[in-house]
C-alpha cells in the first residue's frame, strides 16, 4: 500500500478533528473530536513506522510502540475529560462551552441561576 | 586603684547605671530608684576620690589608641587638671542631688524609669566631657547631652508646649553645634590631632594658620550649648521639662558644657583677639539683656532660666578677659546655687499650684507652708544677687575683678576693650540681678490674699536636698577663694576693693528700687484679681508642674507673661516691659529668618516631588497599563477562541519555517 492512502486519511481525520475542536459547542463533542486528531496522528505513526522498517532503517518499530502509549493516554484524557464534563453539567445544567465563560476578563464572580433549564434544552440540542 | 582607672569609672558607673534602668525599668520596677541613685552618688564618691588625688597638682593625661583611624587619630584619651576634678565634683554633686529630690517630684509618674536612665545618662556625658583628653570623645558626650536634653525636657510630651520646646531645644543646640564640628577639624587639621595637649602645644607655638576663624566657629557651639546670645531662646523654652531637669541643665550640665570647653582651649581663642572681643560682646549682651527679660517674666521658672543665661553671660565675659580661673569659679558657685533655686521653685510650685508669680503675689502664707524652700531659696537668692558673704558674692567679685584688671590693660592676651565691655556690662548686670531676685522673692513670699491651700508636708528626699545646696550656696564661695587659685591657673581670686564696693553697691540699688517699687504696687493686687491654679494641688508634683504649665496660656494668655498691674517690675522696666517679656521678639526674628524660609523651601520640595517627579513616573505607568487593556480585551473566556488562535499561529510558524527552509 502506498504511503500516500494513509497519509491522506489520516490528514483528513485530523482536519475533521480539528473542525470539531473549534466549532462544537457541546463539550462532549469536542472531547470526541480531539479523539479524532489523537488518531489520526495514531494512523500518521503506524503508517510511517511501517515505511521506515521497509526500508530497513528502523528495527524497533519504535512507531508503533509510541502508538500504543498514545491509545493508552487517550484513554487516561478521555476518562479524566468526560468526569470533567459530568461534574460541570451537574453543577451548571449545562456543558455549553461557549457558556462556560468564567475566565473572561472582567467576569463577575458567580454562575446565573435562573434560566438554568433553557441551557439543559440547549446543551442536548 | 589609680587615679586613672578612678577617672574612668567615673562616666563609666551612671552610664551603666542608665543602660541597667532602661533594660529592668518595666521588668523590674523595685531596682529603678536603687539604679539610679547609687551610681551616680558612686560617681560622686569616685569624683572627689580623684580630686583629692589629683589634688591641683600635675594634670594626669592618659591615652590609648583602640584602632588606627586613617588621617588625624583619634585617642580615648583623660586629661585631668584642676579644673576637671572639680567641675566633675560639682556635675556629680549636682547630678546626686537631683536624682534623690526626683525620687520624690516623680514618684507617681509612670515614665519615672525611662526619665531616670535618661537623667543618668546625661550625667555621664557631661562627666565624659570634663574628663575627656581628646576633642572627638569630648564631642560625643557633647551631643549625647544633646540628646538627653531633647528627651528629657520633653518628658511631658502630652503638652504642646513641652513638645515644641524639646524640637527647639535640640534644632537650636544643632544650629551651633555644626559650625562647632568644623571648627574641631580645622583645628585638629593645623594641629594633626585631636588631643587636647597636643592642639594647646601647637597653639603655644604659634602653629594655627586661621585662629579668628576656627574661634569663631567654635564660639557658635559654645553659644548654642552654654545659650549665649543669639542662640539662647531654646532655654527658657526649656522651661517645659520638669524643674529637677532644669535644675541639672542650669546647673552642672548641658550650658556648663559651653563655658568648660573654652575654659579648657583658652590659648586657642586668645590666639586672636578679635574672637575675645566678639566673647566679650556676646557675653556683655548676653548678661544684660537676660537680666531685663528675667525682670519681666511671670513664670518663676522662666525668671531662673534668664537668670542663669545672665550668670553665664558672667562665665564667658571672665573667659573674654582671658581669666578662666574666674570663669570656672563662678561656674561651680552658680551650680550650687541655681541648682538649689530650681529645686525650691520645683516645691514652691507643688504648694502653690501654679507656676505664675502673679498668683503667688496673690496668695498669703506660701512661706509657712513650705518654710525649707522659704528659707533655702532666700539663701540662693542673696547669692545670685552676690551679696556678701554668700558664695555668689566671691565668684562674681572674681569675674569683675578681672575685668577691671584686663580694662586697665594689666591682663597679657585679653584686649582692653574687652575688659570694659565685661566690666560695664557685669555692673549694670548687678544691678538688674538684684533687682529680679527681689522681685521673685517678694511675689513669691510676701504676697497678700487668700491663704495659701494646705497640701500636706513635702516629701523629706525633696526638703532634705534643698539643705544639703544651701550648705556649698552660703559658704563655698568664702572658703573657696583663697585655695581654689592653687587648683587652676594661680591667679588670685580675692574680690577686689573698688569692683566689690561699686557691684554690691548696685545690687543693694537695685533690691532697694525693686523693694520701693514693690510698696507702691502692691496695693495694685487686690484690684486685680488673677489666678489660675492646677486642677490637681494633691497630685505628686510634677503632675502640678505640668498642669500649672499648661494652664498658663490659657489663663493669661501667653507662658512668659501675665497682664498684671501690680508687678514692680512692669513699672520699673517701664514701656521696655513689654519686649523684655517677649525675650526682645528674638524668637519673631528667627521666625522671619529661619523657620520660615525652611517652611517654605519644604513646600517647594514638596511641589517639586508631588507635582514633577511623580509626573513623569505617573507618566512611565501609563503606556504598559495601556498596552495591558488592550491585551486584556483578548481574554474572552472562550475556549475554542484561544484554540483559534493557537492554531492561526501554528499555521503562520509553520509557513514561515517552510520559507525559510526552502529559500523562498
Amino acid at each position: 500500500m502506498h504511503l500516500a492512502y494513509p497519509a491522506v486519511l489520516s490528514a483528513l481525520l485530523f482536519c475533521t478533528g480539528l473542525y470539531g475542536v473549534l466549532a462544537r459547542r457541546n463539550a462532549i463533542l469536542v472531547l470526541m473530536s480531539v479523539e479524532l486528531m489523537l488518531n489520526a496522528v495514531n494512523l500518521n505513526l503506524v503508517a510511517f513506522d511501517v515505511w521506515l522498517s521497509k526500508a530497513a532503517r528502523d528495527t524497533l518499530h519504535s512507531g508503533q510502540a509510541l502508538t500504543l502509549f498514545t491509545i493508552a493516554v487517550a484513554a487516561a484524557e478521555i476518562g479524566i475529560g468526560l468526569a470533567i464534563v459530568l461534574a460541570v453539567h451537574r453543577n451548571r445544567g449545562t456543558s455549553d462551552i461557549d457558556r462556560l465563560r468564567d475566565t473572561a476578563e472582567g467576569h463577575e464572580d458567580g454562575t446565573p441561576t435562573d434560566g438554568a433549564a433553557d441551557e439543559k434544552a440547549e446543551a442536548t440540542a | 586603684m589609680t587615679t586613672t582607672t578612678l577617672a574612668v569609672l567615673v562616666p563609666l558607673l551612671p552610664f551603666l547605671g542608665a543602660v541597667a534602668g532602661l533594660l529592668l525599668g518595666r521588668a523590674a520596677p523595685g531596682f529603678v530608684r536603687p539604679l539610679a541613685v547609687l551610681p551616680t552618688l558612686a560617681a560622686l564618691a569616685l569624683a572627689c576620690t580623684v580630686a583629692a588625688d589629683q589634688g591641683g597638682g600635675r594634670a594626669v593625661d592618659a591615652h590609648t589608641e583602640l584602632t588606627p583611624t586613617g588621617s588625624v587619630p583619634i585617642e580615648l584619651a583623660l586629661y585631668i587638671d584642676g579644673f576637671a576634678v572639680l567641675v566633675a565634683v560639682l556635675v556629680a554633686f549636682v547630678a546626686a542631688c537631683v536624682q534623690i529630690y526626683s525620687t520624690g517630684y516623680l514618684r507617681d509618674d509612670p515614665r519615672y524609669p525611662s526619665y531616670a536612665a535618661l537623667v543618668s545618662l546625661f550625667t555621664s556625658a557631661m562627666l565624659l566631657v570634663v574628663y575627656s583628653g581628646d576633642l572627638i570623645v569630648l564631642l560625643v558626650g557633647w551631643e549625647v547631652m544633646g540628646i538627653c536634653s531633647y528627651f528629657l525636657v520633653g518628658h511631658y510630651w502630652e503638652t504642646p508646649e513641652a513638645r515644641a520646646a524639646s524640637i527647639k531645644a535640640f534644632l537650636v543646640t544643632k544650629l551651633g553645634d555644626v559650625p562647632f564640628l568644623i571648627g574641631l577639624f580645622a583645628l585638629a587639621t593645623d594641629a594633626g590631632s585631636f588631643r587636647i595637649t597636643t592642639v594647646l602645644g601647637t597653639v603655644a607655638h604659634g602653629g594655627l594658620h586661621h585662629p579668628t576663624l576656627v574661634g569663631l566657629l567654635l564660639l557658635c557651639g559654645v553659644a548654642g550649648k552654654s545659650a549665649q546670645f543669639p542662640l539662647h531662646t531654646w532655654l527658657p523654652d526649656a522651661m517645659a521639662g520638669p524643674t529637677p531637669v532644669s535644675a541639672l541643665i542650669h546647673a552642672a550640665t548641658m550650658v556648663a558644657a559651653g563655658v568648660y570647653f573654652v575654659a579648657r582651649l583658652l590659648p586657642v581663642f586668645e590666639a586672636a583677639a578679635a574672637v575675645m572681643v566678639v566673647l566679650a560682646v556676646m557675653g556683655a549682651v548676653t548678661m544684660v539683656g537676660s537680666a531685663l527679660a528675667a525682670l519681666a517674666q511671670d513664670d518663676i521658672k522662666r525668671v531662673l532660666a534668664y537668670s542663669t543665661i545672665g550668670q553665664l553671660g558672667y562665665m564667658t565675659g571672665a573667659l573674654a578677659v582671658g581669666d578662666r580661673g574666674a570663669a570656672v569659679f563662678h561656674l561651680l558657685s552658680h551650680g550650687a546655687f541655681k541648682a538649689l533655686l530650681f529645686l525650691a521653685a520645683g516645691v514652691i510650685i507643688h504648694a502653690a499650684g501654679t507656676n505664675s508669680l502673679a498668683v503667688m503675689s496673690r496668695t498669703s502664707g506660701l512661706r509657712d507652708r513650705v518654710p525649707d524652700a522659704y528659707w533655702t531659696m532666700t539663701v540662693a537668692l542673696l547669692a545670685l544677687a552676690a551679696i556678701p558673704p554668700f558664695s555668689g558674692f566671691f565668684s562674681k567679685e572674681s569675674v569683675l575683678g578681672a575685668a577691671e584688671h584686663a580694662a586697665t590693660g594689666h591682663a597679657e592676651h585679653a584686649p582692653g576693650s574687652a575688659g570694659w565691655i565685661v566690666l560695664v556690662a557685669g555692673l549694670a548686670t548687678a544691678l538688674l540681678t538684684a533687682a529680679y531676685a527681689t522681685r521673685l522673692w517678694l511675689l513669691a513670699f510676701r504676697g497678700r490674699g487668700a491663704a495659701a491651700a494646705d497640701h500636706g508636708r513635702q516629701p523629706l528626699s525633696m526638703t532634705v536636698i534643698l539643705w544639703v545646696l544651701a550648705v556649698p550656696s552660703l559658704a563655698f564661695g568664702g572658703f573657696a577663694y583663697r585655695s581654689l587659685p592653687g587648683w587652676f591657673d594661680g591667679r588670685a581670686l580675692t574680690p577686689t576693693l573698688t569692683t566689690s564696693v561699686l557691684g554690691t553697691g548696685l545690687a543693694l540699688v537695685g533690691g532697694l528700687a525693686t523693694y520701693g517699687t514693690w510698696q507702691r504696687t502692691r496695693t495694685l493686687a487686690a484690684r486685680a484679681p488673677l489666678g489660675a491654679v492646677a486642677a490637681h494641688p494633691e497630685g505628686d508634683a510634677g503632675l502640678v508642674e505640668a498642669e500649672a504649665i499648661a494652664a498658663h496660656e490659657p489663663a493669661f494668655g501667653d507662658v512668659a507673661h501675665a497682664p498684671d498691674p501690680a508687678d514692680p517690675g512692669r513699672l520699673l522696666l517701664g514701656p521696655l516691659h513689654r519686649h523684655a517679656a517677649d525675650g526682645f521678639h528674638l524668637d519673631a526674628v528667627y521666625d522671619a529668618l529661619f523657620v520660615r524660609p525652611v517652611l517654605a523651601a519644604a513646600s517647594l520640595v514638596q511641589f517639586l516631588d508631588r507635582e514633577v517627579v511623580e509626573t513623569y513616573v505617573r507618566g512611565a505607568g501609563a503606556l504598559p497599563r495601556l498596552l495591558g487593556a488592550a491585551v486584556r480585551r483578548a481574554q474572552t473566556g472562550n475556549v475554542q477562541t484561544y484554540v483559534s488562535a493557537l492554531l492561526a499561529g501554528t499555521v503562520v510558524l509553520a509557513v514561515a519555517v517552510l520559507l525559510v527552509a526552502t529559500g523562498a
